[in-house]
């Protein structure tokens, strides 16, 4: 029996009246702005716009503003807002190989041509505390090479592209398929493992890719190369019939070289594991190219025995906005269904005890 | 259309300010949806979808008859009705007036920024040198 309960809206109201109050703070304090959140937030803008799957930074910040910095309930609202705007179609392929780059490292070569940009970067500071961080900004001002670099950056995994040392890139023609058109269904082509990896929360991409590291679906990966920066984007519009640019984004591309394959036909080369994500989102880009190479186990004929290798396993649990949905439906009032199981219980224990008492007798 | 669309509304009207527009009529009024963003396999392989970006588009026809275009990423209507309108001046005999009076400012505002930032990068590049052991004879 479905029995509808009603008498919660006048309790709801009030709590979102208090939530409201709660996320603004001390009155007394002025009210942080959007342009705030995108300038000085700006990686937790980056994740939200990955995990949210939209680049726009204004919608990202007014979500983390109205999520009190709950991230994935930032992405939540993104997700949300999305669903409400037509799609007007799909854009040319970026070319990473033409960013301009802000920051470009590799692990595995020291002096590829272009050279190691650090840009800017966590990576080397003390992780100490900065107290008092605004007067010291103001005292070093960034620092300006007295020239310009030579912008060209070639793909360092191209220097070993050359001689054949790493297998290609892939290319098969074909028209990708859209998550966000037909659901994931197994097994899934690379091309919507990627997409279902960009959108993957960072935490569960982190530990996967990282259980890689530790010996489940072992890959032996190098940073072959992290680039930062901005590409433009194209689109064709029906009514024109060619290409113009529409602007332009930041993204982050990794790509891992990890150990050899090779067949009757083909000596032995490196493999390629690829991350990428709007804005500056490295951990994560450098956590999906660990977990796509593993992804990738079946294809080239390895050994599948751990959970990064486990596609079905991965891809269905990758999405925050889903996981969370299961997770916190639990707290959503499920009286009747307890009572039911309450009432199988205390069944079992009066049949439990009725047998007791016979053979007691 | 690259650099009516990259720059920033704000600067747009400044450059170009609504009450210089020409008559106009919409043929589509401002309009924001998405358009998903591919990418390629391995940077250089075959394209798969990384996610979806906002874009706002509008067409216009000026009273002589020329059709505007625009397309621009974001959501605010009045960088694309700007762009479009530009489009359309800028095919017609005020074209050169407009190329320089907004299209040149913008294209020096956009290099000298990528120029800056260059900068600032090439301070970040590292120099490696090599140690030298003192054992080695």
């Amino acid at each position: 029996m479905y029995v509808a309960v009603k008498g919660g809206e006048k309790a709801i109201d009030a709590a979102h009246r208090l939530l409201k109050e709660e996320r603004r703070g001390d009155p007394a304090i002025p009210e942080i702005t959007v342009e705030q959140i995108g300038g000085q937030l700006s990686l937790a803008v980056d994740r939200v716009m990955t995990e949210g799957s939209l680049y726009d930074r204004e919608l990202a910040a007014i979500a983390i503003r109205q999520a009190r910095g709950d991230l994935i309930e930032a992405i939540f609202l993104i997700r949300a807002s999305r669903t409400t705007l037509p799609r007007f179609g799909y854009s040319t392929p970026i070319e990473t190989s033409e960013m301009l780059v802000r920051r470009r490292i590799s692990a595995a070569f020291k002096d590829m041509p272009g050279g190691q940009i650090l840009g800017p970067t966590f990576d080397y500071t003390h992780r100490l505390l900065e107290f008092g961080a605004e007067t010291q900004a103001a005292e070093a001002p960034v620092a300006m090479a007295p020239a310009d670099i030579d912008r060209a950056m070639p793909r360092v995994l191209d220097l070993i592209g050359a001689e054949g040392l790493i297998e290609p890139a892939s290319a098969q023609p074909s028209e990708p398929q859209d998550l966000t058109r037909e659901p994931l269904s197994f097994p899934a082509g690379r091309d919507l493992r990627l997409q279902s990896l960009v959108r993957g929360d960072e935490g569960f991409l982190l530990a996967l890719g990282y259980s890689t590291q530790r010996g489940y679906g072992r890959s032996h990966p190098f940073a072959g190369e992290i680039r930062y920066g901005e590409v433009s984007v194209s689109f064709v519009p029906e009514e024109l019939g060619f290409e113009i640019e529409i602007g332009s984004i930041d993204i982050t591309e990794c790509e891992m070289i990890n150990q050899f394959k090779g067949s009757a036909e083909v000596p032995p080369q490196f493999t390629r594991g690829y991350g990428l994500s709007f804005g500056q989102c490295e951990r994560k880009a450098m956590s999906m190219a660990l977990v796509d190479r593993a992804l990738r186990a079946a294809e080239l004929d390895e050994e599948q025995t751990a959970p990064a290798q486990d596609e079905e396993f991965v891809l269905s649990h990758a999405d925050n906005v889903q996981a969370t949905g299961f997770v916190e439906h639990l707290k959503l009032p499920h009286y009747v269904d307890f009572q039911a199981e309450l009432e199988l219980l205390r069944r079992l224990r009066r049949e439990a005890q009725g047998l007791h008492q016979e053979a007691a007798e | 259309m690259s650099l009516l669309a990259s720059a920033r509304p704000a600067r747009l009207n400044a450059l170009f300010p609504r009450d210089e527009f020409p008559q106009f009529v919409y043929l589509r009024k401002p309009e924001t949806g998405l358009v998903m963003v591919r990418g390629r396999q391995g940077g250089t392989g075959s394209p798969f979808n990384i996610g979806e970006t906002t874009m706002t588009r509008c067409t216009i026809r000026l009273a002589d008859g020329t059709v505007g275009h625009a397309f621009v990423m974001g959501r605010s209507h009045e960088h694309a009705v700007t762009a479009a309108v530009c489009d359309a001046v800028l095919q017609g005999p005020q074209g050169s007036d407009l190329a320089e009076k907004l299209v040149a400012p913008l294209a020096e505002e956009r290099s000298e920024r990528e120029r800056q930032r260059a900068l600032q990068n090439a301070a970040t590049k590292v120099d490696f040198f090599t140690m030298v052991r003192g054992d080695d004879d």
